[in-house]
Formats: structure tokens, sequence, C-alpha cells
């Protein structure tokens, strides 16, 4: 982890942290529905600077639907999202994409036809590609599959390999937040260890701030520093990582079957 | 993708196909040519005349039927025969490849075929001069050459909408439409000159483009199609039916022919022959037009390459892959798609403004369905984005028929009245099942990268 811009990015986000105290994203009382379905009951969830945190919960929960409103579709129709204070709660996606916010979404959607390095020029579109080479670099380091398959095409690419181009896509716009749904969904238990201990990485080196939604509750819990769970729409619980680990509760329903 | 699908096949695949047998074969022609056979009862098979009296008589026609039959069943084994071996060849080949863990290489016929259809573009004139003696006796050549030039030209405007962005645009004529009637209008009312009237015609053809635009935005797939497709009729029915502007189905007349940049290609006195020197030949004029519409084309080609290399072509392609991503990358997929409709309009009105310049004629029966339809086949069977593709299939959809028309041995086959132009639907149907069964993603199916190790600029 040698490369200059890690410095500077470390710099800017210690300044960054002494700008304010509020969390850096915040959700407040968010309802959202699909049609008349009510999919989130009045979620309240908090992100400070610096932190990973990992929401849970059973399929249908409504864990993507959260971070889907929180760029904007569907819009939430009661409560506010706030971004580094701003209110991003009526903006349209594409403008908050620029506010250095960074989704890896659900079932990855990824380039199919675009290679691997026009993949990442995507993602470095948002501030027009200003430092393309050297994030191109960086994410050769941070996932050297990368590297060696960077003129491959999206689609032929292994699940695997797709997750870490999404991942990566979602970097190479320098994001003060990096959301990720279900970065694990699919793949080899050796393959997401790989990928969790990137995410730790990244939040220890430079600092980023990550929101990951994941049905793998234990590894999840494990990798954040405070997590919540959601049921039918609605944030149940919530605490560090290793509490809610320990909580009986969340033991019963998303750690059946041991530790994997 | 395509190589990613054939690298999947494994070896008893190729074992299996080596042994099926030729009795196998000799049954499935058999059954094809059963199945001729019920076709032709019904359509082929009695030929009705107008009798002595006043009812119909029938004309059995039975050896035609067998004919038809035997010729399905000889053509179908030849094809199982031959297909079976070339796809076996290249199963091995494939196989070979990915043993070798090479990277995925590309084909790159661009590299010959390129080059090559370009040089022979741009020297077109003299090769028909030298072919058939004088470049009087060449005309039709370049007449040919104009009229292909103009179909590639509308195909990578079309391109830009279908082939980049993904949007399905079954009324892309209308566009075409717009320029013609621009220049039409602008230089017989107002006297402008082509120059002037080029860009103006552009300019509205792009401003239709976001007009059809709007209201699409939230459309995808066979919605957007239906829609565009209603939008160039209704350009259609305008031009038909406001006849104190366009002139009705009527058309416009004596538009002001080409210029050779104001000075016109007359025989007296300031006319391009005499201002350079040559002695007149109304060839001059219809050389210049070709070249005119070689360098429209090659625009065309060259700010679409350009535009896949900058961040709004390539949101175009991105956005013909998937419309979330796109957006939560940052992408405005509102003006994303306006651009695409818009640029693909203008290169279209640009079109249109040369077809009515070269014509000096206009009426909206130029401007109908068939047309969006033979640009839209030219785009697809090119391979939807590839910017050769859309030229050879050009070339093939266009030319073809033209072609075959000077074939004298087909008239020879089918009687004297013989017209391969009347034929050309049915070529188009022949031209696509072929598609279908050899090339299902166009003749040039894989994607050309934008950018690329080593090599930046392409
Ligand atoms: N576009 C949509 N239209 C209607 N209902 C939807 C839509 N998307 C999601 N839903 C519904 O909203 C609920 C929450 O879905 P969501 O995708 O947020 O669940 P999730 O917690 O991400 O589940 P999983 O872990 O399976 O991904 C589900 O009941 C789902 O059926
Ligand atoms: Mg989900």
């Amino acid at each position: 982890m040698s490369v200059a811009g890690i410095n500077v990015l470390v710099d800017e986000t210690r300044a960054r942290m002494a700008e304010a105290d509020k969390p850096l994203l915040s959700v407040r009382g968010v309802s959202a529905y699909y049609g008349s379905i009510r999919a989130l009951k009045a979620v309240d969830i908090d992100v400070n600077e610096g932190e990973i945190v990992a929401l849970i919960g059973a399929n249908g929960a409504g864990k993507s639907t959260l971070m889907m409103t929180i760029f904007g579709q569907p819009q939430a129709r009661e409560g506010t999202i706030t971004f580094a204070g701003q209110d991003i709660t009526r903006l349209p996606t594409h403008e908050i994409a620029r506010l250095n916010l960074a989704q890896s979404p659900e079932g990855r959607r990824i380039f199919s036809r675009m290679t691997v390095r026009e993949n990442l020029q995507m993602g470095a579109a948002v501030n027009g590609g200003k430092h393309f080479a050297e994030d191109l670099e960086r994410m050769c380091v941070l996932f050297p599959r990368l590297k060696e398959r960077i003129d491959q095409r999206g689609g032929t690419m292994s699940g695997g390999e797709q997750q870490m181009l999404a991942i990566a896509r979602a970097l190479m716009s320098r994001p003060r937040l990096l959301m990720l749904d279900e970065p694990s969904l699919g793949l080899a238990p050796l393959v997401v260890k790989q990928i969790f201990s990137t995410v730790r990485e990244l939040n220890r080196t430079e600092g980023l701030t990550v929101f990951i939604v994941e049905q793998n509750a234990y590894h999840a819990l494990k990798l954040a520093h405070r997590g919540y769970v959601m049921v039918t729409g609605a944030v149940t619980m919530s605490g560090t990582g290793q509490a809610l680990l320990d909580d009986p509760q969340v033991k019963a329903a998303y750690l059946e079957g041991g530790q994997h | 993708m395509a190589q990613g699908s054939t690298i999947g096949r494994v070896a008893p695949t190729v074992a299996a196909r080596r042994t099926s047998a030729l009795p196998e074969m000799v049954k499935d022609a058999a059954l094809f040519a059963l199945v001729t056979l019920g076709l032709a009862i019904p359509v082929v098979a009695y030929r009705t005349d107008l009798g002595q009296g006043t009812g119909l008589e029938l004309t059995g026609r039975w050896g035609l039927v067998a004919g038809l039959c035997a010729a399905v069943f000889v053509l179908r084994l030849a094809q199982r025969l031959v297909l079976g071996e070339v796809s076996r060849r290249r199963d091995i080949r494939t196989l070979a490849e990915a043993d070798s863990k090479a990277p995925a290489r590309l084909a790159r016929p661009g590299r010959i075929i390129g080059p090559l259809t370009l040089g022979i573009a741009l020297t077109l004139p003299l090769l028909a001069a030298f072919g058939s003696g004088s470049l009087s006796e060449g005309r039709y050549w370049i007449d040919l050459g104009i009229l292909i030039l103009t179909y590639v030209m509308l195909g990578w405007g079309l391109n830009i909408v279908v082939g980049l962005a993904g949007l399905l645009d079954l009324g892309y004529v209308a566009f075409y439409a717009v320029g013609a009637y621009s220049y039409a209008l602008l230089s017989t009312v107002f006297g402008l000159s082509f120059w002037i009237c080029l860009p103006l015609a552009g300019l509205f053809a792009a401003a239709f483009g976001v007009l059809l635009g709007f209201p699409v935005l939230r459309l995808r797939g066979d919605y957007l199609a239906i829609v565009t497709l209603a939008f160039g009729e209704i350009i259609r029915l305008v031009l038909i039916n406001w006849v104190d502007f366009s002139g009705g189905s009527a058309g416009l007349s004596s538009i002001p022919r080409a210029s050779f940049f104001g000075i016109p290609f007359t025989a007296g006195e300031g006319g391009f022959a005499s201002t350079f020197g040559l002695t007149f030949n109304p060839m001059h004029r219809v050389v210049f037009l070709y070249y005119l519409i070689l360098v429209l084309a090659l625009i065309t080609n060259l700010v679409t390459l350009r535009m896949r290399r900058l961040p709004l072509g390539r949101a175009w392609e991105a956005l013909r892959e998937d419309e979330i991503a796109c957006r939560s990358l940052g992408i405005d997929t509102t003006m994303t798609k306006l651009t695409a409709f818009a640029l693909g309009a203008m290169f279209a009105g640009f079109a249109g403004s040369f077809f009515a310049v070269r014509q000096g004629f206009v009426s909206p029966e130029s401007f109908n369905f068939l047309e969006s339809a033979i640009i839209l086949a030219i785009v697809v069977l090119g391979g939807m984005g590839s910017q050769l593709g859309v030229a050879v299939a050009a070339i093939a959809m266009v030319g073809a028929p033209e072609l075959l028309r000077n074939l004298g041995f087909l008239k020879a086959v089918f009687g004297e009245g013989f017209d391969p132009n009347e034929y050309r639907l049915l070529l188009f149907g022949l031209a696509m099942v072929a598609m279908m069964v050899w090339r299902p993603r166009g003749l040039i199916s894989e994607r050309t990268p934008s950018v690329r190790l080593g090599a930046r600029a392409r």
C-alpha cells in the first residue's frame, strides 16, 4: 500500500473528520414505498466518518431498498437523508453519485461488454477521470486479479472477479462513503474473506467509510464497527458488531448453522 | 461474449459431431423435403387459369413440386455435410485456443477489410473510369457508389442511436426527411446555398431528435420501437397533408443543384469546367457529389469513433448495458439519451440534405417505413455497433440488388422481365435468415474496446 495517492487521501480524510461531529450519512425516519407497499418503515441509520457499518436482515427485509433509497430510487416519501451535511432526499440518483457517494449495487451490475479497464473508467467518470491512471494503479494493487484481466470483457469474468470489479469501479470515484450490497453473494468462502479483508484494509489505511449490506451476518458483523438489524422494513436492533454477534436473538435468527 | 460461449463447449461434443452419421443426415434431409412438400401442395401444386367458360381451371404442376422437394433435400444434405465439417474444425480450434490459455484475443477483421474498403471508396471514380473506358461510361458505378455511401452514412448515424446507445429507433427516416425538406425549402424559398443549408439541416434534424427524445425517455425496447415508428409515420403524413408547406405528395421540385463551393457545374463561362480550364463534362458534378457524400460519411465515422473514446460516448455504451448502474455512477441518463438521439438525427439531416441536392426533387414517398427498415437492417446485420460491419452490410444490402440486375444469366434463367430490385425484400429475408444461422450477433459482433493497453488511439 505504498502508493503515493494514499497519503493524500488520508490527509483529506483527516481534514474532513475535523469538519463536523455530525454523522457522514444520516437517515432519519425514512419510509419508502413500492406502489402502496411500504418497504421501509421510518428507518433511522447513522454512518460516521471512518466507520464500517453493517446492515443485516433476512431476504426481503428491505436492505437493498434502503440502499437504493439513499441513492434516490425509489425516493423516500417520508423522512430525510443527509450526506456530508447536505440534504439529498430529493436529489436525482446521478447527482447523489456526484457527491462522493459510491455504490456497488446488488447483483454487481458491471458492464459486461466492456473491458475491465473501461468499467473502471466508467467509475472514474464522476470526477472527469482526473486521477484515472493513478487510481487504476491503486486498484491493480488492491485487486491483483483485475490487473491480470485488465483487457478482458467484464461479462466473461468469474463471479468473484466481477464482484472485485464492481467494488473497484465504485472506488474509482474516490468516494467518501462506499456502499456495498451483498458483496459475498455467490462467492467461495476464501474469496469472501479476501474481499472483506480488502475492505478492512481500505478502512484502516485510508479511513474509508463503508456501509455494507449483507446476508452473511457473521462475516459482516465481524468486519463492522457497528451494525443494524432490519426486519420487514424496520430497524429492530443496533449496536457494535461484537454486541450484535453475542446477542442471543441475532444468534438464533442470523447465525444458525454456526460460524462460516 | 461469443468467445465465452464457444470456449464453454467441451471435447465430447466435438467427438459426437464427427460421428454424426450419414443415415441420420439423410433422415434429416428427408424431413426437410417432406415439409417442403407440405408447403408446396397448397402454394405451388396447382395453377389457376381462366378457363374457356366462366370458371377457373386448375393446372397440376407436380413436376415442379417434385423438383422443389428434391432441391431442398440435396441442399439440406450438402449443408449438413459442409457445415458439420466447418463447425467441427472451429470447435477444435477454439478448444486449442482455450487450452493455450491465451488471453481472449480479439478478432480484428478491420485490419485488412477496413483500409481496403476505404481505398476502393477513395479511388472509385478513377476505378470506374478506367474500368469502363471513360468517365461517362463509369457513371453507373459512381451513382451506385453514391447510393451505397448514403446508406453507409445513414447506417453509421443510426448506429449511434441503436448500436451504441441501445435505443431501438424505427423512425429514423423521419430525420432524413427533415434534412431533405430543410434543404429543399431553405434553398427554394430563401435562396440559401447548400453550404449554409447543410449545417442548418443538421441542426433542424437534431432538434427533431430531441423532440422525439423527450417523450420516449422512459421507454425502452418494444415500446420505444413502437413510438419511434409512429413518429416516422407522423412526419411522413404531415409532409403529405400539409400541402402549402411541403407541396403534399407531389413533393418539391426544381431544388437548386449542387455547385462547387459557389461555382456551378454548367457548360458556359463561369462554370466549373471553364474556371478550372477543363473541357465541360456533366460527370464533374457526379464525381463532386460522390466525394461530397464520401466526406460526409467519413465525418460521421470519425465523429463516432472519437465519441466512443469520450466520456459521453462511453456513457452511451454503458447506457445500452445497464441504465441503473449508469445512474449510480453519476451519469445523467436523460442527457445521455437526448444527445444520442440528437447526434444520430443530425447525421440523418446531413444525409437528407445531400439527398435533396443530388435528386433536385423530394417527395414523401422517399421517406417511408421501408427506408427505416433498410437502415435498421444495415445496422443489425452489421453487428450493432461495429462501424466496419455497418459499411459492409450497407454494401451488401444496397449494392447486391443493383449488381444482380446486371447479371445477364439471371434473365436467362428467370425470363426477360426479371428485375432483381423487386426481390429486394426477399433478399433481405434471406440475408436475415442466413445471418441468424451463421452470425446471430451480426457480421462483426465483437465490440472493439475503446481503450487498450499500449496503443491508446485507434
Ligand atoms: N421494484 C420493486 N417493486 C415492488 N416491490 C419490490 C421492488 N423491489 C423490492 N420489492 C419488495 O420490497 C421488499 C424488500 O426488498 P429488498 O430487495 O430491499 O430486500 P433485501 O433485504 O435486499 O433482500 P435480499 O437479502 O433478498 O436481497 C421485498 O418484499 C420485495 O419484494
Ligand atoms: Mg438485497
